[in-house]
């Protein structure tokens, strides 16, 4: 029996490749092509108009890129970070996007000609009122809250969520940012190597509050009812987060490849991201995004560091970071 | 060496099969690590960082696989000798936790000793201070759950390996428990304990996401977090090159030392124990039933707390889960069978010759990067095929080398005692080829082949793998678990988590009582 098994996995590993369709092939995150992330409605989407096959690659995509260089099968990359693009650019694998970016519906001006953002949130603490009636109204006020206030963050070593956290204690402190962790390191429950996981925690009551986005409550009341979820809004502000896509310069498609960066910035495919994505979407009217995100909390300031500050300062912040946790 | 002077009297055919499986192996092995330091054009320095990970992971490990030896010998030991109703069922289920995917079990660890844990709120309430499984202690804590079981079962085996004839001489001899102890079970414990100590230092050598769930922060970092920081965070190849040597260096250390300290017990041949000796009486018998409640209460637990908190959406699981479940099922399969005929090949070359080398090159999966093994075959195989559609058969062959070790550590003692009793007797009887596979060894080794086929496949579908690097559009059940948590559907997750658990079981399950009754 074991022999027909065999030949069967082998099968199951071969996707269908029965097309004369051109194929555009879009390197991804994990979350973005699951069936519960917005990949099979862009794929859906875009596919109605392009006579083509769009087929994503999930996985760690910029490890891979810089790896296969100029040789990537990747037409697009799609769901870069906007702290990783120093490393991406200087790859000089990318192409200009050639799409106007004014208008734009962000909180900070955007006028970079090789990535295109089409979603965008902020970190921010999420708590649960239920379980945490008082919580802390400022990123100072986080600081000083007692010791049992447990959180629990990401490792900024191996999740972006985690580097961000970086970024926005060094915006939000600066030369006092290793302070500020001194201050922050007792309240840690512990650090994850995901988001996922320490979302979970969170929700399993582990934590009183978990690194997450503004937008995570969103989530809650769209699909679970759920209003008891909120994101801490501080003062000083939060840090501004969005995903990326970029073409392949050296691409074998590049009118498909174009296509797709033209419809980014559409409503067709904008409409997609805010319920799928639970984020928001970068070129969109507030008042055309779904009531649920239109009813959160926006943050009065808005954090965020340059490619090249972010790059030049997360090897010091990440040392500042280890220092605070090994004392 | 030992096993040179058991094996004299065999004659001296070159073990080519197992030789070659060894080569290539270590070649692999070697060869990916090669590879990405090539792609970095060398190796780069280590920072200050990077040896206090090294400092963490070599302290935790060796606590770690101290803990876990010595609580297994009172359990091994209470199993061993008493006869109770389930007992068979209680053996295999105490087996679970080893092959527990690591998210999973790190749910189930938490759902008993969290903050809101059991343990926690019973201490709460009795007003006592409360345990923080975050910390070294809970990565400690994690890595003698993980590999408690194996331990378990490693040493019952040593147990049962003594000839029954032994226990029924020291009976007549009229030997107390003491006796007992003195001349067969410490010169047993004596070989088995330094190879148990070294299958979960190397084990917890590569921890990863335990360390970095429970650790509480980066003071609890590892040789593999390091590996994955440099990957991921700074892109620097030589510098996951370099950790990754380290990381073997340290293993080929620890095999060295171990191989220092055993001793092997020779008690001769035997007819093989199908009943083990009678316990002795008294308030040992309380003491035994002690050792195996606690051990059952411990590694049961956090299975339960999974099983009941995922159990509820199970039924609302997507078609999309079950499809990868079958697949990640098929996968797995493939996994055992490829690890059984690697495995099997090796032991017998092992028990056959001199074979240090051969046997260093079986252990030497257990610490190699899965990180800088799937990056060096990226790295290799880029060019020469679509490395899309490798990634589902490249999962399968990773996942039976890495399963490789565990199989060995309990075929290996099994052939050797295989090859001293019988070996003459078939040489002599030239018996040789598929008959001596199919009358000698395949009948004699059947419960090892079915145990270590059993963690084959249910490692292998627990196991992230290296899918996450070479992508692919077909996703495994563990891939799906980690899409449900990145999407908030968390009780999907846990769902998914517990159909994840019961299938890597019942696949264990099904060689391992195949084996047993074979």
């Amino acid at each position: 029996m074991m022999r027909h098994l065999i030949p069967l996995a082998l099968l199951a590993a071969t996707p269908a490749v029965a097309q004369e369709k051109p194929v555009l092939t879009v390197y991804a995150g994990e979350s973005v092509a699951s069936e519960w992330g917005p990949g099979p409605k862009i794929e859906e989407g875009f596919e109605a108009f392009c006579a083509c096959d769009l087929r994503f690659v999930t996985g760690d995509i910029l490890p891979r890129l810089l790896m296969e260089g100029a040789a990537t099968e990747a037409d697009i990359v799609f769901g870069l970070n906007t702290d990783v693009t120093a490393r991406a650019r200087a790859s000089g694998l990318f192409a200009p996007h050639g799409q106007d970016v004014s208008g734009l519906s962000l909180p900070i001006a955007w006028d970079d000609p090789i990535f295109l953002p089409y979603n965008w949130g902020e970190t921010a603490f999420v708590y649960d009122e239920t379980r945490l009636e008082n919580p802390p109204t400022s990123f100072a006020g986080l600081l000083d809250a007692p010791d049992d206030l447990k959180i629990v963050i990401q490792d900024p070593r191996s999740s972006v969520s985690g580097l961000a956290l970086l970024l926005w204690v060094k915006a939000a402190f600066g030369d006092a940012a290793p302070e500020a962790w001194a201050r922050l390191a007792p309240k840690v429950l512990t650090v994850t190597k995901g988001w996922s996981e320490s979302y979970g925690m969170f929700t399993e009551g582990e934590a009183d509050m978990v690194l997450s986005y503004t937008t995570s409550p969103a989530y809650h009341i769209a699909a679970e009812n759920d209003t008891t979820k909120h994101a801490a809004i501080f003062p000083e502000g939060q840090y501004f987060m969005a995903e990326l896509a970029g073409q392949i310069a050296s691409t074998d498609q590049p009118l498909l490849a174009q296509a797709f960066m033209d419809w980014i910035l559409t409503p067709g495919f904008q409409e997609v991201i805010p319920l799928a994505n639970w984020s928001l979407p970068a070129k969109l009217p507030q008042e055309q995004w779904p009531q649920v995100m239109r009813d959160l909390p926006r943050p009065e300031k808005t954090l965020f560091l340059s490619e090249t500050e972010a790059q030049s300062l997360r090897d010091e912040a990440l040392d500042e970071w280890l220092r605070a946790f090994s004392r | 060496m030992a096993a040179g002077i058991l094996a004299l009297g065999a004659p001296r055919v070159p073990a080519l099969g197992g030789a070659l499986v060894a080569g290539a192996l270590a070649a692999l092995i070697m060869g990916t690590l090669a590879a990405v330091a090539w792609q970095a054009q060398g190796l780069a320095a280590l920072g200050p960082w990077d040896w206090r990970a090294v400092r963490f992971t070599l302290w935790q490990a060796a606590l770690s696989a101290a803990l876990s030896a010595v609580l297994a010998i009172p359990v091994a030991r209470a199993l061993a000798r008493r006869r109770f109703p389930g007992r068979g069922a209680l053996v295999t289920l105490l087996g679970a936790p080893f092959i527990l995917p690591v998210i999973v079990a790190i749910m189930g660890l938490i759902a008993v000793f969290g903050r809101n844990g059991v343990i926690n709120e019973t201490l709460r309430a009795a007003g006592l201070p409360e345990f923080s499984v975050y910390g070294w202690q809970g990565v400690i804590l994690a890595h003698v759950f993980f590999n408690l079981p194996l331990s378990v079962r490693l040493i019952l085996q040593g147990w049962q390996a003594i000839p029954a004839e032994r226990f029924r001489l020291a009976d007549s001899l009229g030997f107390g428990p003491a006796d007992t102890a003195r001349h067969l079970e410490r010169p047993m414990l004596r070989a088995v304990l330094p190879g148990v100590w070294l299958a979960v230092f190397l084990v917890c050598l590569t921890s990863f996401t335990v360390a970095l769930a429970l650790g509480g922060g980066p003071s609890a970092t590892t040789v593999e977090l390091a590996i994955y920081q440099a990957f991921r965070f700074d892109f620097d190849l030589g510098r996951a090159a370099a950790l990754g040597l380290v990381q073997i260096g340290l293993s080929l250390a620890a095999m060295g030392l171990a191989r220092r300290i055993a001793i092997p017990a020779a008690f001769g041949a035997g007819l093989q124990a199908a009943r083990g000796p009678a316990g002795p009486r008294g308030w040992r018998v309380a003491a035994d039933a002690m050792a195996i409640a606690l051990a059952a209460v411990f590694l049961l637990w956090p299975v339960l707390a999974v099983t009941a908190a995922g159990l509820p959406a199970l039924p609302a699981l997507p078609p999309e889960v079950w499809q990868a479940a079958l697949r990640s099922v098929l996968m797995a399969l493939a996994s055992a069978l490829l690890a059984l005929a690697l495995g099997l090949t090796l032991a017998l070359a092992i028990a056959r010759g001199r074979g240090g080398w051969i046997e260093a090159a079986g252990m030497l999966p257990i610490v190699a990067s899965p990180l800088v093994l799937g990056t060096g075959l990226f790295i290799l195989l880029r060019g020469w095929v679509a490395t899309d559609m490798l990634a589902l058969p490249l999962t399968v062959l990773i996942n039976a080398i890495m399963a490789l070790p565990f199989g060995l550590r309990a075929l290996i003692p099994a052939a050797r005692t295989l090859q001293a009793d019988f070996g003459r007797l078939a040489d002599s009887l030239d018996l040789r080829g598929p008959a001596r596979l199919r009358l000698l060894v395949l009948p004699r080794l059947a419960p090892q082949l079915g145990f270590s086929g059993g963690l084959a496949a249910a490692l292998g579908m627990g196991d992230l793998g290296v899918i996450t690097l070479f992508a692919t559009d077909s996703p495994t059940l563990p891939l799906k678990l980690y899409q449900l948590m990145g999407s908030y559907r968390m009780a999907e997750a846990s769902a998914c988590a517990v159909l994840l658990m019961a299938i890597s079981f019942a696949l264990f399950w099904l060689f391992d009582r195949g084996g047993r009754l074979a």
